[in-house]
């Protein structure tokens, strides 16, 4: 049986969904949209498969921002993909009044459903007592108390499961009885037999899930009936609230209790005109140290797990295509997408953290006027900081930003802010051309240099968005009407969970394009046009001879020639020109392009580049080659501090990334977005890094 | 006492709701339980004055004050019983 679950956000929704299927979960995606779409499974006593589909949290089916949209067309439109059988309303009891406001409307759509009262534990202190019995009576459907946090009363929902469950009768709220005529048109136009759900979609303008033609349809019945769908859905409301009133005098009775003060006085902290500023960064510096220095050993121990399993195969496998494939193309492939899993897992078991406890609300709450100034929104704090870990994930966080415009800008500006992947492109560069001095005795060079560059990459964020909150054009006001939930002691088995959602999501979307790069990559660097790398390897192999190499030099050189003679070597040739202004050769042109896959490639890439041995510290081995490399024009070392000032600014800039850009595509729904992110982010690299090379050569 | 909007009430204050300002009020603020007839108090204001923290129906929300502009009060004279 198919079952969606909706309520409000924060009323333990996810505790329940968590609590009843386990790790029984799927992360899937709706057809045609952008959101998540979570399903478990479970079994009942008797046998019964239950799928729960666990919808967005929301306060109403008045859709606002699109995760809310789905909610409306999953129980309105009976072909819908997802249309359940029955649907589980969480309400919290202790906001008992506006959680029913949904319920009423679920009722309304004349769905078996079963209301579910979360009796958490602030409900229960605060003498919150309902009178279930009387309330199943008044609303004719069953009504199950429960305290998700500690499963009470789970059992009792899966007994009322086991039951057939009727469609209920009341009808709270009368279409009919506001405009007739309205609903009558909106229905023949929608093929709905259903009043109110011809109502809720004939009153939401640019509903996603309807035709161009119905669209166009409504909206000249809108004109022609000199329709104000907010005012209908303000008397849709009020109407609605007059009910639950009245079930509420009779149902919910509630002693006097002392209010808690612990939230208070949190709060005269937390967001202190000061202090909840010192806090707030405070936080992210600790968020900051612990995404570096805790994932250094899972990181260090993937890198070599995987080095290990290169080897193994060309050692196992008979030499040819197959081997080289895996190990060169496939395993690092695969390598460079788990690489980020400890530096994800730890950003998100942060945030998922910083949400469970209430204190994410805060931060929106003190950060709000700053973020508006730039055309963003409080909201737009987490995924600005999620990107310090993947622009990936925090393209994904934008979500629950409802305005388009200032998600838009917050999608757009997200992947400047400086990711793991760029990380040990910078380590090797700030390596090769900042000396290792310390001041103070605590200070070091190479390091503040890095901490710059992590502000760089901030302030051209927020200049950014500033440019396209200029350029942008929004019809649509911006809003911030948030809850500020009571601070909690965190529940681990949803940290957890979201941890392991979040990572899967990374794996599944920009894991695949990734490897896919990789081994597009392998092929275009093994592979060359006609014979010209069997000519350059007979040269190799003539001067191998002239010159009395050994055979670890003479595999040395083949390699270099190998690569300079495959697709990708003449490809970084033939951009060689349009690279030279800044400073780069063929060879660095030939990393640029392969760190398209991924910015970290940069490194391997250049490694292969200039043939360094497997022993030894690959990065140490490439600093040295690198330092060792001359340009033979000017006859200086090819790595000046120019150019190395050069390349941090186009890694820093250029949008190089192609899972961010097909996460930007899947999350705008086009591309017109992704190619304008592209082009400014890329072009804006390109001039800065012009300017910076040609004022300090 | 005189009316006024949700967003002139200082931090501490507590008022009656009266009604909107205008039909464009947001839906979301009547969805939240801003309702007339219902009791609200404004627990503090962010550290830049801007948003600002209610507390209404036994729960709190945050809100602009550009959203709050449109909620029409009549301040009541007893302090809030809020622990600022």
């Amino acid at each position: 049986m198919k079952i969606a679950l909706v309520g409000n956000p924060n009323t333990g929704k996810t505790t329940l969904f968590n609590k009843l299927t386990g790790l029984n979960q799927k992360v899937g995606n709706y057809p045609g949209i952008t959101v998540d779409k979570k399903v478990g499974y479970f079994k009942l006593e008797s046998g019964k498969n239950i799928q729960l589909i666990d919808l967005p949290g929301t306060y109403s089916l008045n859709a606002s921002a699109k995760d809310e949209e789905i909610v409306t067309e999953a129980l309105s439109n009976k072909n819908f993909i997802e249309y359940p059988e029955a649907v589980i309303v969480v309400a919290d009891a202790t906001n008992l009044k506006r959680n029913l406001l949904l319920f009423t409307q679920v009722l309304d759509l004349k769905l078996p459903c079963v209301l579910v009262l979360n009796m958490s534990d602030v409900a229960i202190k605060r003498g919150i007592d309902v009178d279930v019995l009387k309330m199943a009576q008044k609303f004719g459907v069953p009504v199950v108390s429960i305290n998700a946090r500690k499963g009470l009363g789970v059992d009792e929902l899966k007994s009322v499961l086991e039951k057939p469950l009727s469609p209920p009768v009341q009808q709270v709220f009368k279409p009919l009885e506001i405009n007739a005529e309205f609903v009558e048109k909106a229905k023949s136009v929608l093929h709905s037999d259903s009043n109110y759900s011809a109502w809720l979609i004939a009153n939401t303008p640019n509903f996603a899930f309807i035709t161009e033609h119905e669209e166009q349809e409504l909206n000249k019945i809108r004109k022609a009936l000199n329709i104000n769908t907010q005012r209908n859905k303000v008397s849709e409301t009020v109407a609605r609230y007059g009910f639950i009133d009245n079930i509420i005098k009779e149902c919910v009775s509630k002693k006097e209790t002392k209010y808690s003060s612990f939230t208070g006085k949190l709060d005269a902290i937390l967001t202190h005109k000061i202090w909840g500023f010192f806090i707030f960064i405070a936080i992210l510096l600790l968020i900051f140290q612990a995404i570096f220095s805790w994932s250094e050993w899972p990181m260090e121990l993937i890198d070599n797990l995987f080095g290990t399993a290169s080897t193994w195969v060309l050692s196992v496998f008979p030499e040819g295509p197959v081997a080289n494939l895996l190990a060169d193309g496939i395993i690092p492939g695969i390598a460079g997408v788990v690489i980020f899993i400890p530096q994800i897992a730890i950003l998100f078991a942060f945030i998922a953290l910083l949400e469970e406890t209430g204190y994410m609300s805060r931060v929106v709450y003190i950060m709000d006027k700053i973020m508006r100034q730039f055309g963003l929104n409080g909201k737009s704090v987490v995924p600005l900081l999620s990107g310090m870990a993947c622009a990936i994930p925090a393209v994904m966080a934008t979500r629950s930003i409802s305005n388009f415009k200032e998600r838009l800008i917050t999608i757009l500006v997200t992947p400047f802010m400086t990711c793991s992947a760029r990380l040990p492109v910078y380590t090797i560069l700030i390596a090769l051309v900042i000396p290792n001095t310390k001041y103070f005795g605590f200070m070091n060079l190479q390091g503040m240099v890095l901490l710059s560059l992590y502000l760089f990459g901030f302030v051209m964020a927020i200049l950014s968005a500033v440019v396209f909150n200029k350029i942008l054009k929004s019809a649509h006001v911006s809003q911030l009407i948030m809850e500020m939930p009571p601070y909690k002691v965190p529940h681990w088995r949803n940290v957890i969970l979201t941890i392991v959602e979040k990572v899967k999501s990374f794996v599944f979307t920009a894991g695949k394009i990734i490897v896919a790069i990789s081994i597009v990559l392998w092929a275009l660097a093994s592979y060359g046009p006609g014979n010209r790398r069997e000519v350059a390897i007979q040269q190799i192999e003539v001067q191998a001879a002239d010159n009395n190499w050994n055979e670890e030099t003479k595999n040395l050189h083949l390699m270099s020639a190998k690569l300079e003679n495959s697709y990708m070597g003449i490809f970084g040739k033939s951009i060689e020109p349009v690279i030279k202004p800044l400073g780069y050769d063929w060879k660095i042109g030939i990393a640029l392009i392969a760190s398209f896959a991924a910015r970290e490639v940069f490194v391997g890439t250049m490694a292969t580049i200039y043939s360094v041995g497997e022993e030894g510290d690959p990065a140490q081995g490439v600093k040295a080659q690198m330092a060792k490399d001359v340009d033979l024009e000017t006859n200086q070392p090819r790595f000046t501090f120019a150019v190395a000032v050069s390349l941090l600014i186009f890694y820093a800039l250029a949008m190089q990334c192609m899972s961010t850009i097909a996460v930007v595509y899947r999350e705008t729904k086009g591309w017109k977005w992704p190619l304008i992110q592209f082009g400014f982010m890329t072009g804006l690299a390109y001039l800065l890094s012009f300017l910076a090379y040609q004022f300090l050569k | 006492m005189e009316s006024t909007t949700l967003a002139d009430l200082r931090p501490g204050k507590c008022a009656v709701i009266t009604g909107f300002a205008d039909e464009n009020v947001p839906l979301k603020l009547l969805e939240m339980g801003l309702l007339p007839d219902n009791e609200v108090c404004v627990k503090g204001w962010a550290p830049l004055k801007d948003p600002i923290h209610i507390v209404v129906a036994g729960y709190e929300i945050a809100l602009r004050k550009d959203e709050a502009k449109f909620v029409l009060v009549v301040p009541v004279n007893i302090e809030a019983q809020l622990e600022i």
